[in-house]
C-alpha cells in the first residue's frame, strides 16, 4: 500500500487521511491497520485523563514543549464527547496547543467519541498504530475522565496521568468511584489555587489503600501550576523515571501484552456480532424474536440457542465451498 | 458500515480578539451534526493550514472582524495548494463588506457569508456546495 510508506515516511497528509479513514470504519481500514501494525511498538502512549477542565490540554501544551527540546517528535489525539442529540461535536481541546500548530515535529488530531460499539477503544487503537508507525516518539492520548472512556485510555496507555485539581468537592466522590485506580501518575494541576494542600494530603489517604503490597510500582503525585509552567519539569522527570521503572521490572511489556489480549478479544467480538448479523440477520429478526417471547410463544435462551445451532449448521457447508 | 463524518474547522485569523461569532458558528454546526475543530483567536495562516491538514478537514471557516480579510483569505487558499490540500474548501465569514466578495471568490475563497445568513444557508453550502 502506498498509504503506508507514506505514513511511515512521516506525510502529515497521508496520516490525517488513514486516521479518518479509521474513524469512518471504512473497508480498507482493516488492512492498512495490519500493514501498519508491524511497524508497531517503539512509541510511548501516555494517557491524560480527569475531570473537565482540570487543566489536561493545558499540561499536554506543556509536556510537549519539553518533549520536542529533548528531540521528541510528539502525537496527541484529544478525545472529546459527541452529542449525543445531533452527532456533531465541538472539539476545542487543540485551542490550548496551537503554539505547536506550525511545528513539523508535532501531530495533533480532534477525535469526537462518535459512540462506536466497543467504545473509543477499537478507532482509537487503530489511530495509535498510524502515528506509531510514522515515528511519533510520544503519542497523548487526553479524554475526560468520566463516562465509558476513561476506563479504555487505560487499556491503550503504557502510562496513565489522571489529572485532579483542587476546589471540585467531588473530587473525592471520584476517588471512591474507582478513578484512582486508573491512575499511574496523579497530577494535581492548579497549585496555585486554594485548597490544593489539602487535596494533596486527600490523594495521599486515598493512595495509601491502594495496592497495599510491597512489591507494587509507586504512584508518584506532582504538583503542577499548568497555566505558569511550576512543576512541569518535574512532572517529566517523574514520567520517564515511571517509565524507566516499569520496564525494569517487567510491567510495561506485561502491560502490553494485557492490551493486545484486549485488542484481540474486542476485534472477535465485533467479528462475531458482524457474522451474526450478516447469517441469522440479528439486527432485523431481532423485533420479530421479541415478538415471539412478548406472546410468550418461546424463551430467551432456547431461542438464541437454536439461532447458534443453525449459524453453526450453515457455517459447515458454507466451509466445503 | 462506513460512517463519514463532515469535519470543519472554525478559525480566526487576524488580529481582533472577539470570537463569540466563531463560537456561535461552532456550536450551530455542532448541533446541525457537524465535527467542528475549534483552535481560538489570532491564528495565522499557517497554523490554520497545518491544523486544516493535521485534522483531515472538508471544509475552513475563517471568520473575521477585523478587515484583513482581503489578504487574511486568499492566504490560507494559497498556502492550502502549497501543501497539496486544495481540496479543503475555504469559507469567509464575519463582517465582509459587498463589494469585497467578487474578489475574494476569485482568488478562491468558495463562500462568504455575512451577518444576516441562516443556518440553512450554511447547511445548505456544505451539503451541496451551493449558496453563496
Ligand atoms: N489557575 C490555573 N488555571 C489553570 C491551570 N491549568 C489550566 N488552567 C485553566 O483551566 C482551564 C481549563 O484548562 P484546560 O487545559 O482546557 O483543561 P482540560 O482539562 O483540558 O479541559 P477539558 O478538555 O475541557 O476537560 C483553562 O482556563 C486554563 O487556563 C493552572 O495550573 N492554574
Ligand atoms: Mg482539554
Amino acid at each position: 500500500m502506498d498509504l503506508v510508506d507514506d505514513i511511515r515516511r512521516g506525510e502529515v497528509r497521508a496520516i490525517a487521511r488513514a486516521i479518518s479513514l479509521i474513524e469512518d470504519l471504512e473497508p480498507e481500514a482493516e488492512l492498512l491497520a495490519d500493514s501498519l501494525f508491524p511497524h508497531t511498538g517503539r512509541a510511548l502512549i501516555l494517557g491524560v485523563t480527569g475531570s473537565p477542565g482540570a487543566g489536561k490540554s493545558t499540561l499536554v501544551d506543556r509536556l510537549i514543549t519539553l518533549e520536542r527540546r529533548s528531540g521528541h517528535k510528539v502525537a496527541v489525539i484529544a478525545i472529546d464527547p459527541s452529542s449525543p442529540f445531533s452527532g456533531g461535536a465541538v472539539l476545542g481541546d487543540r485551542l490550548r496547543m496551537q503554539e505547536h500548530a506550525t511545528d513539523p515535529g508535532v501531530f495533533i488530531r480532534s477525535m469526537a467519541s462518535r459512540g462506536f460499539l466497543g467504545g473509543v477503544a477499537a478507532a482509537t487503537g487503530d489511530v495509535l498504530k498510524v502515528l506509531d508507525a510514522a515515528g511519533y516518539d510520544t503519542i497523548f492520548i487526553e479524554t475526560i475522565g468520566v463516562g465509558q472512556t476513561e476506563v479504555k485510555i487505560v487499556e491503550l496507555s503504557d502510562i496513565v496521568l489522571l489529572v485532579l485539581m483542587p476546589g471540585m468537592g467531588d473530587e473525592i466522590q471520584a476517588m471512591k468511584a474507582g478513578v484512582m485506580e486508573i491512575g499511574d501518575i496523579f497530577i494535581i494541576n492548579k497549585k496555585d489555587m486554594p485548597g490544593a494542600d489539602k487535596l494533596l494530603m486527600e490523594v495521599e489517604y486515598v493512595l495509601s489503600f491502594k495496592n497495599p503490597g510491597e512489591d507494587t510500582v509507586t504512584n508518584p503525585i506532582v504538583m503542577t501550576s499548568a497555566t505558569n509552567g511550576e512543576g512541569i519539569g518535574l512532572l517529566r522527570e517523574a514520567i520517564a523515571a515511571h517509565r524507566t521503572e516499569i520496564a525494569r521490572s517487567g510491567k510495561l511489556e506485561q502491560k502490553r501484552r494485557f492490551r493486545l489480549e484486549r485488542e484481540l478479544m474486542g476485534v472477535l467480538n465485533r467479528k462475531i456480532h458482524q457474522l451474526m448479523d450478516v447469517h441469522i440477520e440479528v439486527s432485523k429478526q431481532l423485533p420479530d424474536w421479541a415478538d415471539t417471547l412478548y406472546r410468550r410463544k418461546a424463551c430467551p435462551y432456547a431461542l438464541i440457542n437454536k439461532q447458534i445451532q443453525n449459524f453453526l449448521k450453515e457455517g459447515r457447508g458454507d466451509r466445503t465451498n | 458500515m462506513p460512517s463519514k463524518k463532515t469535519r470543519i474547522l472554525i478559525a480566526k485569523p487576524g488580529l481582533d480578539g472577539h470570537d463569540r461569532g466563531a463560537k456561535f458558528i461552532a456550536r450551530t454546526l455542532r448541533d446541525e451534526g457537524y465535527e467542528v475543530i475549534y483552535t481560538g483567536i489570532r491564528q495565522t495562516p499557517e497554523a490554520i493550514v497545518q491544523t486544516a491538514i493535521q485534522e483531515d478537514v472538508d471544509f475552513v471557516g475563517l471568520s473575521l472582524l477585523s478587515g484583513a480579510h482581503n489578504e487574511l483569505f486568499p492566504r490560507v487558499v494559497d498556502l492550502l495548494k502549497e501543501n497539496g490540500a486544495e481540496d479543503i474548501k475555504v469559507i469567509g465569514g464575519g463582517i465582509i463588506p459587498e463589494e469585497d466578495i467578487p474578489l475574494l471568490k476569485e482568488k478562491g475563497v468558495q463562500a462568504v457569508f455575512g451577518p444576516g445568513t441562516s443556518t440553512e444557508q450554511i447547511v445548505e453550502f456544505i451539503e451541496h456546495g451551493s449558496g453563496r
